[in-house]
């Protein structure tokens, strides 16, 4: 047997968060047990909320503290694509009628510390499941589904990939707690043989390799930054904040017509996004 | 692209040539049909890292990735090729871009009705870390792309090199419609040394390559069902396999689709048995997974 | 990384009109990226040499592997690019030298390539 981990930095601001924004909504029933569902309305409209969890009881140790490991990843795409095709199936016997049913939102509560490290997980593929749930999530936006992912913790690496990253808007607490990077930091420094000193004077001028948040804002992927008093212990009032954030951003989905991620090519470090996009285009060949 | 050549599988002299040992531009070339290679945002265009000479490391002119339009099998095709010696083969902002770019593109050219499909030869260690949350959104993007686009047209990624593939660019290979890997190919979420950080030595040795090579090579692989052929290393062989897959069209179930398949096997797992490259390919070649119960011991 | 700009002499006869823009090489480890095009401006008769390099070498490297080079062949008149990534001085003789001759030739194509001397890369997450 290999020993479960020791429950250090389990994290439950995911749980939190689910628990505060869902409290008028209905419990759901998901297909693993490291993932919650929750559907009710965000205004007047059908709302669907997600959250992967630590679950100390995981088959698979290694995703036993929040990770998107084997079950999340092919857990989420189950959990998605039935209600993809649930809404798909109900708009097109619907639509005739021009009654006012849309597609659900969805909305990802973020909390990741990482994607599932281990040797079940290579062995097992754990990189098609991550590309079952981000291509769930895809599929979900390009339907239609305006997709809202909610960072209230760590969005990191594969695991924010597969679950919040393919979202027509994404919110952040405007908290420390908050991380979205690539790799953490520690073991960032070992794979790039500088010191973690280093990497700090780095981020200092080189905003994709910054830890903070509001660097990461300057490279225009955000929706939003949200202020609240108590990013672990939401007040009523932090709850209602986000709750109009929310639904503000689903109105500014709803009323785009494009159901793709430009979007998020105008932030002012992101030129050279820009600039390759403008010249590939330019030299495209059209028969 | 207009069918001007139709060239491809019955050339007069066949050499031996070995997919791997080409480089990027060179596997972008020689998978088109001949003459049909039309380069974008090559080297002389000199579209670099905006960020890598600001941490005093040496650019490459075309940032690690080959973008070309052309035919294969006279039908019209983009290939992104990753370049494994430059930087890992690791995506940065520009890099990332041109992937993404170029599948976007792809799907306007289908929503305008011309039926370009797209080959990703991918030889990638995933993020390049010294542009990190843009390599990470690029990504993001790139996975975005292949989803929209492969509702229209093929898109084929290819693994090869002695780089394979990794990193969040394992999660757009599984993306998909179809993909192929050489023998020497590898294919994995995680790098062998981050695992053994992450988790340590006793959950995974980064020494231990007869292991990482059993689990994540291409037979391996093509036997678990994570990949539609491994071919060897002959460029003919490899092309072959391309215009197979793409004679094929968009694939009734997309590989990333087969959840219920998956989440099945994956509840048979015994965790008293230490997984290996038997006992993973024991476990998702089982038949019927369906009447296996959640806690599964049996093996 | 250090950056220099060497300017010489080229030798006359080389015509930079009759230059392919060439790239060949990467910029993996011990090797490098060399770029030869024409000058935008065809009557400079010089060989302009921007180099980037990765390892703690002098200018003074770079001139005496050029005077080694023209000493076997004539220098075009040319904008040539280098990126190095430690390269020995062996392969970037050898680089330069396929550059040259590739560039110099009418049969090639722009941007041809020679094989890669596979590396294993860093290892990345995501």
């Amino acid at each position: 047997m290999i020993p479960s981990e020791t429950p250090t930095a389990m994290t439950n601001r995911g749980q939190c968060w689910f628990d505060a924004l869902s409290t008028e909504m209905r419990s759901i029933p998901t297909p693993v047990a490291s993932l919650q569902a929750a559907e009710g309305e965000l205004g007047a409209h059908p709302c669907h909320l997600l959250l992967v969890k630590p679950d100390p009881d995981n088959l698979y140790p290694r995703a036993r503290q929040g990770e998107v490991g084997l079950l999340e990843g092919w857990g989420l795409a189950q959990h998605l694509n039935t209600l993809i095709e649930a809404d798909a199936t109900q708009f097109e016997t619907t639509a005739s009628t021009n009654s006012r049913i849309t597609r659900r939102t969805i909305v990802a509560l973020v909390d990741v510390p990482s994607q599932a490290y281990g040797r079940r997980e290579e062995a097992l593929g754990i990189h098609q499941a991550l590309a079952a749930a981000a291509g769930a999530y895809a599929r979900a936006r390009q339907a239609g589904h305006p997709v809202i992912a909610l960072l209230v913790g760590k969005a990191m690496s594969g695991a924010f990939l597969a679950h919040g990253y393919q979202a027509n808007a994404i919110l952040a607490l405007n908290d420390p707690g908050v991380l979205i990077h690539a790799m953490g930091k520690a073991a960032a420094a070992r794979i790039t043989q500088r010191s973690e000193e280093d990497l700090d004077r780095l981020a200092a001028t080189i905003p994709p390799m910054a830890y903070d948040l509001k660097s990461y804002a300057s490279l225009g992927l955000l929706h939003e930054l949200l202020d609240v008093d108590n990013a672990d212990q939401p007040s009523d009032q932090d709850v209602r904040q986000v709750k109009h954030a929310l639904e503000a951003a689903q109105a500014h989905i709803m009323a785009q017509q494009d159901r793709g991620l430009s979007h998020r090519l105008a932030g002012k470090n992101r030129h050279a996004s820009r600039e390759v996009r403008a010249q590939l285009r330019a030299q495209w060949r059209t028969p | 692209m207009p069918s001007k050549h139709s060239v491809g599988v019955s050339m007069p002299v066949k050499k031996y040539v070995h997919f791997a040992d080409l480089n990027a531009r060179q596997r972008a070339r020689q998978l088109l049909d001949e003459g049909s290679f039309h380069e974008l945002l090559g080297p002389f265009d000199r579209l670099m890292s905006p960020w890598l000479t600001q941490q005093d490391i040496v650019s490459q002119s075309d940032d690690g990735v080959v973008i070309a339009q052309g035919c294969i099998d006279g039908k019209p095709t983009v290939i992104a090729a990753i370049e494994g010696g430059f930087q890992g083969g690791s995506l940065g902002e520009v890099a990332g871009a041109k992937i993404a770019g170029a599948l976007e593109l792809a799907l306007e050219d289908n929503l305008a009705g011309i039926p370009t499909a797209a080959v990703l030869i991918l030889e990638t260690g995933g993020v390049r870390l010294q542009e990190a949350n843009l390599g990470l959104a690029a990504i993001a993007e790139i996975q975005s792309a292949i989803v929209a686009l492969r509702e229209h047209q093929p898109v084929i990624g290819i693994i090869t090199g002695p780089v394979g593939c990794f990193g969040g660019m394992s999660i757009a290979a599984g993306l998909c419609s179809y993909l192929l890997m050489t023998r020497e190919g590898r294919l994995g979420l995680n790098g062998p040394q981050v695992i053994e950080q992450e988790a340590g030595i006793e959950e995974y040795n980064a020494q231990d390559k007869p292991f990482i090579w059993g689990i994540s090579g291409g037979l391996q692989r093509y036997q678990t069902g994570f990949v539609d052929a491994c071919t060897g290393e002959d460029l003919d062989a490899v092309r072959e396999a391309v215009i197979t897959v793409r004679q094929q069209g968009i694939p009734e179930h997309h590989r990333s689709d087969r959840w219920e398949h998956f989440l099945a096997l994956l509840h048979t797992l015994d965790p008293a048995e230490t997984m290996d490259a038997a006992v993973a390919k024991a476990m998702l070649t089982r038949t019927s997974a369906e009447d296996d119960t959640a806690t599964g011991a049996q093996s | 990384m250090n950056t220099f700009t060497l300017t010489l002499s080229a030798q006359e006869r080389a015509s930079s009109a009759l230059l392919t823009p060439t790239q060949v090489g990467c910029v993996a480890s011990g090797d490098l990226e060399v770029m030869v095009e024409p000058h935008r401006h065809p009557a400079s008769e010089q060989a302009v040499i921007n180099i980037q390099s990765s390892g703690s070498s002098s200018a003074e490297r770079w001139t005496h592997i050029f005077q080694l080079i023209s000493q076997q062949q004539p220098l075009p008149p040319m904008r040539m690019d280098i990126h190095d990534f430690a390269a020995t001085p062996g392969v970037v003789r050898l680089r330069i030298e396929q550059a040259l001759e590739m560039a110099q030739s009418s049969m090639t194509q722009p941007s041809v390539n020679q094989p890669n001397t596979p590396q294993e890369g860093p290892d990345h997450a995501i």
